[in-house]
C-alpha cells in the first residue's frame, strides 16, 4: 500500500500561468471551490516571460482599428486553419478582458491623453499591443496572482507534478500527482479538470520556452482521450539569441521590429525589403523567420550564426524606456549595449499553435468535465500565431473555461476513483526511483530527442527527415522505458526528468505524424518536398487515442459564416 | 576567444533537512565555455554526475526569479551571474533567510502569505475607461519590474539576525506599488508602520544593492512609505515643492 493524502475539490486547475489564473478568478468568483496546481512556483510561470503586448482592438491609438480588422487579420496570418468563431470570441472579448486587467490593478503604459498605449507588432493592421515596456507577461501574472491570493475559495498548490488525470465512462473524476517539496504523492478528487499547462518548446534544442514548457497537459490530456489537433504547427520565433551558448534561443522580442528595429545580413543589407517589401521586418513571424533562416543557409549570416538586428538609430533614452529587458538582456549575458551595437539574432521555436480540440465556447474537451485554454488548447491560431493573441487567448479562453467549467460542475455528480487505479498509478510512477540498478539517464535521452526534433522537424521540412525523426523517437521510446535516478523524489530533478521525457516522447510522435501527413506549405509547417499551399488540405489533423495508438483523421474546418466572410474580404 | 578547455571547480551546498542533521559542500569540476553561468555548472553537474541535487529554475533568462542563491556568499541568481568571469572556487549556498527543503531549494512560500495579508489593490470610483498620465504610471511601474526573486528578504539583516514582525524589502515595495498606483484609493503606509513592522528597517540599503532588477527599494519605497506614515509627505516632487513654497513664505522650520 502506498501512501497518499486526498484533496477534494469542484475545480482543479493544471497551470499557474495566466490562462490558469484567469480561470481560477472566474471559477472561483463563481462559487466553485478550486485548486490550481502547477510545476513551478506561483508567479513564475511561463507567461512571465511574454515581452510584446495584448492584441485588443481598443483602439486608442489607432482610431480605425475594430473587432472586425483583428479578427481577420487572426484568421489570414492562420491561413485559414484556424477556428472561425474562435478567432470571432478572441477579438470581440479581448478589450474587456484588457479593461478587466486594468481595474484588477495593471497598469500599461499610456498615450500621450492618458489612454492605454499600443504598439505596432508583425501583421496587425494596426497599433494594437498594450503594453507594459517589454514585461507585459510579468504585470499580467503579477496581477492575476495578486487577485487570487485575495480570493478564499482558490487554493493554489505549487511545484505540484501531476501524472493523470482519471476518467471513468468519458467523464473527469480525478487527478494523481506529487509534491516536489515533500516528494508525497495527492489524490485529487475534483468533479472537473481545466488544463492551462503552457506548451512544449522544450522537445527542442533551441527554444525560447521555460523548464517547465514539456507539454505535460497535453500528454496527461491525450492519454485520458482526448483529441489533439494541428500538432504539426509550431511557431518559430524570428529573433532568439544566438549567443552566448547558455542563452542560445532566449526570445528577442518582435517589440524591437515593432518599435523600428531592422534585419541586416552580415553584407549590411536590409534583407526583408527583398522577402516582403511592404510588410518588410514586421511580417508574419513564419516569413520573417523564413527569411532569417535562408539568409544564414545561404552564407550571408554573423559570427555566431545569426543575422543582425538593429535599433540603435532609435537613441538610448528610448530603447531604455521601451525595451528596458531587452537592453539588460544583451547587456548581462551578452556584453553587449543594444543602444549602440547591433544583436545577433536567430529563429527560435517558441509557440505550439496547436493542442487540445476544444469547443469554441466552451474550452471543453471530448471528455465530460475535462477543459484547456491557453496555449495547451488548440485550434485558435492555426497555422500561425500573431504576436500578442497569446496574452489575449490566455486572458479571453481561460476566463470562458472558468466560466463554462464552474456551470458544468453545478449539476456534476462527484465520482470515486478506485484504490486499485490510485495504487496503479503511484507505482508506475516510483519505477523511476531505483538506488540499486543503475537505469539509463534521462537528461541523455532527452538530449537527443532535442537534437532529432531540432535537426529533422525544424523550419523547412521533407519526408526523410521527418522519418527519421520518428525512428529516433521510437528507438528513445524503447530506450526510455529503462530511465531510472537515485535518491528519492523529494524535490528529485532526474526523477521529474523521466516524467517529463515520456510526455515529450508521446508529443513528439504526434507532431512528427502529423507533419508527415499535411502534404502542403502552410504557414509555420513548410515542406521542402510539397512547396506550396494546396486546397486539398483546408483540414484540420487530428490525433486520437486509440487504445495508446496515436489514429490520425482528418476534419473538415468548420465553414466561416457568410457574414464573417464579408468581413474578410473588405 | 572559446575557453572550452578550461574547467572550474564548484562546491554545491547539500542538505536534506529530513534526513541530514548538518549540511556539507560537495566539489564538482565543470567544464567552462565563454558566456556560462553559475547555473549551467548546477545542470551539468546534474545531468552528468548526480541528478538528485535540488534546484529550483524556470525561465533561466532572469525574468522569473526562481534560481536565487548565495554564490561565494552573495545573494544572487544563478541564471544571471557569468561562472567564467569568477575566479577560483565557486560556492553555492540556497538563500538562508528562508526554510530549507533540500539542497539549493528553500521554501519561499511565507512570501505568499504576506501577500495575501496586505491590501489588495483598489481603485477609486472613476469614469471608464480610466484616463491616466504617463508620468503618474513611472513610480508605481519600477517596483513592478520585481521578479519575486526574494534576493532583498535573503539579504535583510532585519529578517536575518533578528526577530521581528519587519515584512522586508519584497513587501514594502510591494505596498509602495500599489499606494503609487494613480487609481488605487488606499494608503498603506500606517499598515506597514503600525502592523508590519516597517520601523525597524534602518535604511541600510541592502536591498536595493542585491535587486537584480536595480529597483530602488530603499530609496524609492521604503523611504517614502515611512515618510508619509510620519507626516502624509510622502511624494518627494510634493515635498520638494512643499519646502519651496514654505521658504517663499519665509517659514523655512528645518
Amino acid at each position: 500500500m502506498n501512501e497518499y493524502k486526498e484533496l477534494d475539490s469542484d475545480i482543479l486547475i493544471i497551470g499557474s500561468g495566466g490562462a490558469g489564473l484567469r480561470a481560477a478568478i472566474e471559477a472561483g468568483a463563481n462559487g466553485a471551490s478550486v485548486v490550481v496546481v502547477s510545476k513551478s512556483l506561483l508567479g513564475k510561470a511561463h507567461t512571465v516571460m511574454a515581452e510584446g503586448g495584448i492584441a485588443a482592438s481598443l483602439g486608442d491609438v489607432d482610431s480605425k482599428d475594430s473587432w472586425e480588422v483583428h479578427f481577420s487579420d487572426t484568421i489570414i496570418e492562420g491561413v485559414f486553419l484556424g477556428n472561425w468563431r474562435m478567432a470571432e470570441i478572441l477579438a470581440k472579448e479581448a478589450p474587456e478582458r484588457v479593461y478587466e486587467l486594468e481595474r484588477y490593478g495593471a497598469l500599461f503604459d499610456r498615450t500621450p491623453e492618458g489612454k492605454i498605449m499600443q504598439r505596432a507588432f508583425g501583421a496587425h493592421t494596426y497599433r494594437r499591443l498594450c503594453h507594459v515596456g517589454d514585461k507585459t507577461g510579468l504585470e499580467l501574472i503579477r496581477t492575476l496572482e495578486d487577485r487570487i491570493l485575495h480570493m478564499n475559495n482558490i487554493s493554489v498548490m505549487d511545484e505540484t507534478l501531476i501524472t493523470k488525470i482519471v476518467s471513468k465512462d468519458n467523464k473527469v473524476i480525478g487527478a494523481i500527482g506529487f509534491e516536489m517539496k515533500t516528494g508525497k504523492f495527492v489524490v485529487f478528487n475534483t468533479k472537473s479538470v481545466i488544463i492551462a499547462t503552457g506548451g512544449l518548446g522544450r522537445i527542442y534544442k533551441i527554444t525560447s520556452n521555460s523548464w517547465e514548457s514539456t507539454g505535460d497537459g497535453i500528454a496527461l490530456a491525450f492519454k485520458a482521450g482526448a483529441k489533439l489537433v494541428d500538432m504539426e504547427m509550431i511557431q518559430f520565433h524570428p529573433t532568439g539569441m544566438v549567443w552566448p551558448p547558455g542563452v542560445k534561443g532566449l526570445l528577442v522580442t518582435e517589440g524591437v521590429r515593432g518599435e523600428g528595429g531592422i534585419l541586416l545580413n552580415s553584407k549590411g543589407e536590409r534583407f526583408m525589403l527583398r522577402y516582403s517589401p511592404k510588410k518588410k521586418e514586421l511580417d508574419a513571424r513564419d516569413v520573417v523567420a523564413r527569411a532569417i533562416y535562408n539568409e544564414i543557409k545561404n552564407g550571408n549570416g554573423t559570427e555566431h550564426g545569426g543575422v543582425y538586428l538593429d535599433i540603435t538609430h532609435k537613441g538610448a533614452a528610448f530603447i531604455k524606456k521601451k525595451l528596458p529587458a531587452m537592453y539588460e538582456q544583451f547587456k548581462e549575458f551578452a556584453g553587449i549595449d543594444i543602444t549602440k551595437e547591433k544583436m545577433e539574432v536567430a529563429p527560435t521555436v517558441h509557440y505550439f499553435m496547436g493542442g487540445i480540440l476544444v469547443d469554441a465556447e466552451t474550452c471543453k474537451t471530448n471528455i465530460e468535465g475535462l477543459y484547456a485554454a491557453g496555449e495547451t488548447a488548440g485550434g485558435l491560431h492555426g497555422a500561425n500565431r500573431l504576436g500578442g493573441n497569446s496574452l489575449a487567448d490566455i486572458l479571453v479562453f481561460g476566463r470562458r473555461a472558468g466560466l463554462y467549467a464552474s456551470e458544468y460542475i453545478k449539476n456534476a455528480k462527484a465520482g470515486k476513483m478506485g484504490v486499485r487505479e490510485i495504487e496503479a498509478e503511484i507505482d508506475n510512477v516510483k519505477k523511476y526511483i531505483d538506488n540499486k540498478n543503475k537505469g539509463v539517464n534521462p537528461y541523455e535521452m532527452t538530449d537527443k530527442l532535442r537534437n532529432a526534433m531540432e535537426e529533422y522537424v525544424g523550419i523547412i521540412r521533407n519526408e526523410k527527415d521527418l522519418k527519421t525523426a520518428l525512428d529516433i523517437v521510437y528507438k528513445l521510446k524503447k530506450e526510455s522505458a529503462k530511465c531510472k535516478v537515485s535518491g528519492d523524489m523529494k524535490f528529485n530533478k532526474g526523477f521529474i526528468e523521466c516524467i517529463e521525457l515520456n510526455n515529450m516522447l508521446l508529443l513528439a510522435e504526434c507532431m512528427i505524424k502529423s507533419a508527415l501527413e499535411r502534404k502542403e506549405s502552410r504557414g509555420a509547417h513548410t515542406r521542402s518536398d510539397y512547396p506550396e499551399k494546396s486546397s486539398d488540405w483546408e483540414v484540420n489533423i487530428i490525433c486520437n487515442n486509440v487504445n495508446g495508438d496515436i489514429i490520425l483523421e482528418s476534419a473538415a474546418i468548420p465553414e466561416i459564416p457568410e457574414r464573417l466572410k464579408k468581413i474578410l474580404k473588405q | 576567444m572559446l575557453m572550452e578547455k578550461n574547467r572550474i571547480k564548484i562546491r554545491i551546498y547539500r542538505k536534506d533537512p529530513e534526513k541530514d542533521a548538518k549540511g556539507y559542500f560537495q566539489e564538482f569540476d565543470v567544464p567552462v565555455e565563454e558566456g556560462m553561468v553559475v547555473l549551467d555548472a548546477v545542470n551539468y553537474v546534474t545531468e552528468h554526475y548526480d541528478q538528485t541535487i535540488a534546484v529550483r529554475w524556470n525561465c533561466k533568462a532572469a525574468r522569473c526569479g526562481s534560481c536565487a542563491a548565495e554564490i561565494n556568499g552573495m545573494p544572487k541568481l544563478m541564471c544571471k551571474t557569468r561562472i567564467d568571469q569568477l575566479g577560483g572556487v565557486v560556492s553555492i549556498e540556497p538563500m538562508h533567510a528562508f526554510p530549507l527543503v533540500k539542497d539549493l531549494v528553500t521554501d519561499v512560500n511565507e512570501n505568499y502569505e504576506t501577500e495575501r495579508a496586505m491590501p489588495e489593490f483598489t481603485p477609486k470610483e472613476e469614469k471608464e475607461p480610466w484616463i491616466i498620465d504617463e508620468m503618474d504610471v513611472l513610480r508605481s511601474q519600477e517596483f513592478r519590474k520585481c521578479i519575486e526573486c526574494f534576493l532583498c528578504q535573503d539579504v535583510c539583516h532585519v529578517i536575518r539576525d533578528h526577530t521581528t514582525k519587519y515584512i522586508g524589502p519584497r513587501h514594502v515595495a510591494k505596498a509602495a506599488s500599489l499606494d503609487m498606483h494613480p487609481a488605487d484609493s488606499l494608503d498603506r503606509s500606517k499598515i506597514l508602520t503600525e502592523e508590519k513592522g516597517l520601523g525597524y528597517c534602518n535604511v541600510t540599503k541592502c536591498c536595493q544593492e542585491v535587486c537584480p532588477e536595480h529597483i530602488k527599494i530603499t530609496d524609492n519605497a521604503i523611504i517614502p512609505e515611512k515618510e508619509r506614515a510620519a507626516d502624509g509627505f510622502y511624494d518627494p516632487i510634493m515635498m520638494l515643492i512643499g519646502k519651496i513654497k514654505k521658504r517663499k513664505n519665509g517659514k523655512n522650520v528645518e
